[in-house]
């Protein structure tokens, strides 16, 4: 089992530099010398540029420069400079992959906070009117594209005023106290995250639904039946034990999902997470700002798995990786 | 005694299979309805889909009519319509003055199927008088030629690009399941790489190499280049699984035996036993790729104006002002991509349960 962890950890280091590798080749395609275009804003002063050029070595060949590059991000978590925003990359990254997170999270309780119970009912209900319901509304609603789903929500925040209609925070946001903070910012949050929720639920609750189907069919819940337990019990407590094992696993790799699948939310409500300040990143040319952010959310992505497969092994003591 | 019957084609087999769902025959017919609008676009569309016209501005959708206050018309027709307030876009319908739905008629001239030039429209109505069915837009262009047009580039982007990235997972995949070794290393390596990097960010960070003032044909085929390079990734993991148990099988050895090169037992005899699979999983994936382009095109960095696509037509809903009074501009691209993602998930569910032998049920017939 430890070896198993280990193994699993050992191996995300030649992926992470492989991905370090591919966004760094990126940025050399990426069309003109980003430095001269810094060159030309005023306000970014010489000294900042030349000591760019000699910290990343841009007269060297181009390994040098990765190798460089590579020195910078391991030994000094330096990811460049932002040039549009006259931060070091990674502090406007921190601040973005916190409120990714942030609506990762409330994304996930959206998910399973509707999943689970809706999946439970539709197997205890089985062939009836609810469950046909929920699978006719399941599968029409795979069709229905974030950002149709995004821009519908966000026309009904607009027509409404129920929701504000994009940013993280109300403009007096400072004078309010620690709990109106607080309901201040889930009240931006709660449109975004329902956008981003809604993608898995219909796939999620489905598989809830057999996975149950399934344990109830087995000879423990038909002697746990036999013994005369409440149905109640028999579904609660014998049965969905043993019928949320496999649902733990998906809990992991949709976590690390959910940094992508929130990219189009945040575009739509102007959520301040990693895919806006990509998306600005882009727009504005940042280079060294788009590829730390791939970096980041590649990172993300990578732990979630991680996470996912050690807290399979955890969970289910069937599987062995030894 | 009656001589047995030979036993039913696999091609037999798949369509009575299909005709057992209704919904993947839907799909089909209104995926094949789709294609056929956007290669005749020029001819349906009443309007270029750049021409603006500037008196018209977020002009709503008009209603076609059959009945006036003078009785029922013997052609369909749309009411005139005058301005009434220049700051709010609201314009007023006059009944006064109802413009016939003419067949036919002539208007701006192009090259149908790229080789046909001509000027004739399937409909209009007289000069000057304009018939907008589905709105206009923020420069006052015509929403249903946009969409007609915007359809030519968002429902090709997802069939090019399945073609590339499918192309290339086949082989790759292939390659990997049967050499193996080091070359399977490598393309495995290489694929969990791709498949590790959150693909919005990757397509971004792509996107970043191609300067965002091509030509809209370089930039079209940027995009699917891009979505093409992120697909075949899952595809050739899959391939590679498929091939790895179908290498073991008699008529592999047997071709072996009989000295054939490598390259040809992959494409001539591993591979084709895959369709089935790559088959559905296109279907299937053919969504994400016209995904691609609208996420690309919505947030300004794939087709540019004045080009249609269904992204870009999305892309002038954003505002709230455009939500809150000019709600075509949503309901219009948005109900067009809809449909499109349905009638591919429907028609790729039924094509999986007709091509899974393992489903079909009562033998012949």
């Amino acid at each position: 089992m430890h070896r198993y962890i280990l193994t699993r950890v050992l191996h995300t280091i030649p992926l992470l530099g492989g991905i370090s590798l591919l966004t760094f080749l990126l940025l050399q395609l990426t069309p003109g010398d980003f430095l001269n275009q810094m060159a030309e804003n005023p306000g970014i002063s010489p000294a900042t540029i030349e000591a760019m050029r000699r910290n990343f070595g841009l007269d060297r060949p181009w390994y040098v420069q990765y190798g460089l590059y590579l020195r910078n991000l391991v030994l000094h978590f330096d990811f460049g400079e932002s040039f549009s925003r006259h931060q070091p990359v990674f502090t406007v990254l921190r601040e973005g992959l916190g409120n990714t997170l942030l609506l990762a999270v409330a994304s996930a309780a959206v998910t399973w906070g509707l999943a689970l119970p809706l999946g439970i009912w539709a197997a205890v209900r089985q062939h009836s009117w609810v469950d046909r319901l929920l699978s006719l509304v399941a599968f029409v609603w795979l069709s229905i594209p974030e950002i149709l789903s995004g821009l519908l929500l966000l026309m009904l925040a607009a027509r409404t005023g129920w929701f504000p209609v994009g940013g993280m925070r109300s403009l007096d946001f400072d004078e309010l106290t620690a709990w109106g903070q607080f309901l201040d910012i889930a009240h931006h949050l709660a449109l975004p995250a329902l956008v981003v929720g809604l993608i898995p639920l219909a796939s999620r609750m489905r598989q809830m639904r057999s996975n149950l189907l399934d344990v109830l069919r087995l000879d423990y819940v038909t002697t746990a039946r036999a013994k005369g337990l409440d149905e109640r019990v028999v579904v609660f407590k014998h049965a969905l034990r043993n019928a949320l094992n496999p649902m733990i696993t998906l809990f992991g790799y949709t976590l690390g999902a959910l940094v992508s699948g929130s990219f189009i939310a945040e575009i739509i409500f102007s959520w301040p997470g990693l895919g806006r300040i990509t998306l600005d990143a882009l727009l504005t040319q940042d280079q060294y700002l788009v590829m730390g952010s791939v970096l980041m959310a590649s990172l993300v992505l990578i732990l979630g798995n991680l996470v996912a497969d050690i807290l399979l092994a955890v969970a289910d003591p069937r599987i062995s990786y030894d | 005694m009656e001589p047995e019957a030979p036993p039913d084609s696999p091609w037999r087999i798949f369509r009575r299979q299909l005709r057992r769902s209704p919904l993947a025959i839907a799909g089909g017919v209104v995926l094949g309805l789709f294609y056929v609008l956007a290669l005749f676009a020029p001819f349906l569309a009443p309007y270029p889909e750049d021409a603006m016209d500037r008196e018209r501005y977020f002009h709503p959708p008009q209603s076609l009519r059959w009945v006036g206050p003078d009785g029922l018309h013997l052609r369909p027709f749309v009411y005139a319509t005058t301005l009434t307030d220049a700051g709010g876009f609201v314009y007023d319908e006059d009944p006064s003055r109802p413009q016939p739905v003419r067949f036919f008629v002539r208007g701006s001239a192009y090259a149908l199927l790229g080789i046909l030039s001509t000027d004739v429209h399937l409909f209009g109505v007289d000069a000057p008088g304009r018939i907008y069915l589905f709105g206009t837009d923020a420069f006052g262009r015509d929403v249903l030629s946009r969409l007609l047009f915007g359809g030519q580039v968002s429902l090709t982007v997802g069939v090019v690009g399945i073609l590339i990235s499918f192309t290339l997972g086949l082989l790759l995949g292939g390659i990997s399941g049967y050499v193996g070794g080091l070359t399977d290393t490598a393309i495995m390596r290489g694929t969990e790489l791709l498949l590790s990097i959150p693909s919005l960010y990757l397509i971004i960070a792509m996107r970043n190499i191609i300067p965002i003032d091509l030509p809209s044909q370089q930039v079209y085929l940027g995009i699917v280049a891009i979505l093409a390079f992120i697909g075949w990734a899952s595809l050739a993991r899959v391939i590679r699984g498929l091939v790895l148990t179908i290498r073991r099988s008699e008529f592999v050895t047997a071709a072996e035996a009989l000295g054939y090169s490598r390259l040809r037992i992959i494409a001539r005899h591993i591979l084709p036993n895959t369709m089935s699979y790559v088959i559905v999983a296109a279907t299937l994936s053919i969504p994400s790729y016209i995904l691609g382009e609208v996420v690309l095109s919505f947030i300004g960095v794939g087709v540019q104006e004045p080009s249609a696509s269904w992204g870009n037509m999305l892309n002038q809903a954003r505002s709230i002002r455009a939500l809150t009074s000019f709600p075509w501009l949503l309901y219009v691209p948005g109900a067009a991509i809809f449909l499109t993602v349905m009638a591919f998930n429907f028609l790729g569910d039924g094509l999986r349960d007709a091509l899974d032998p393992r489903r079909t049920t009562g033998g012949r017939a």
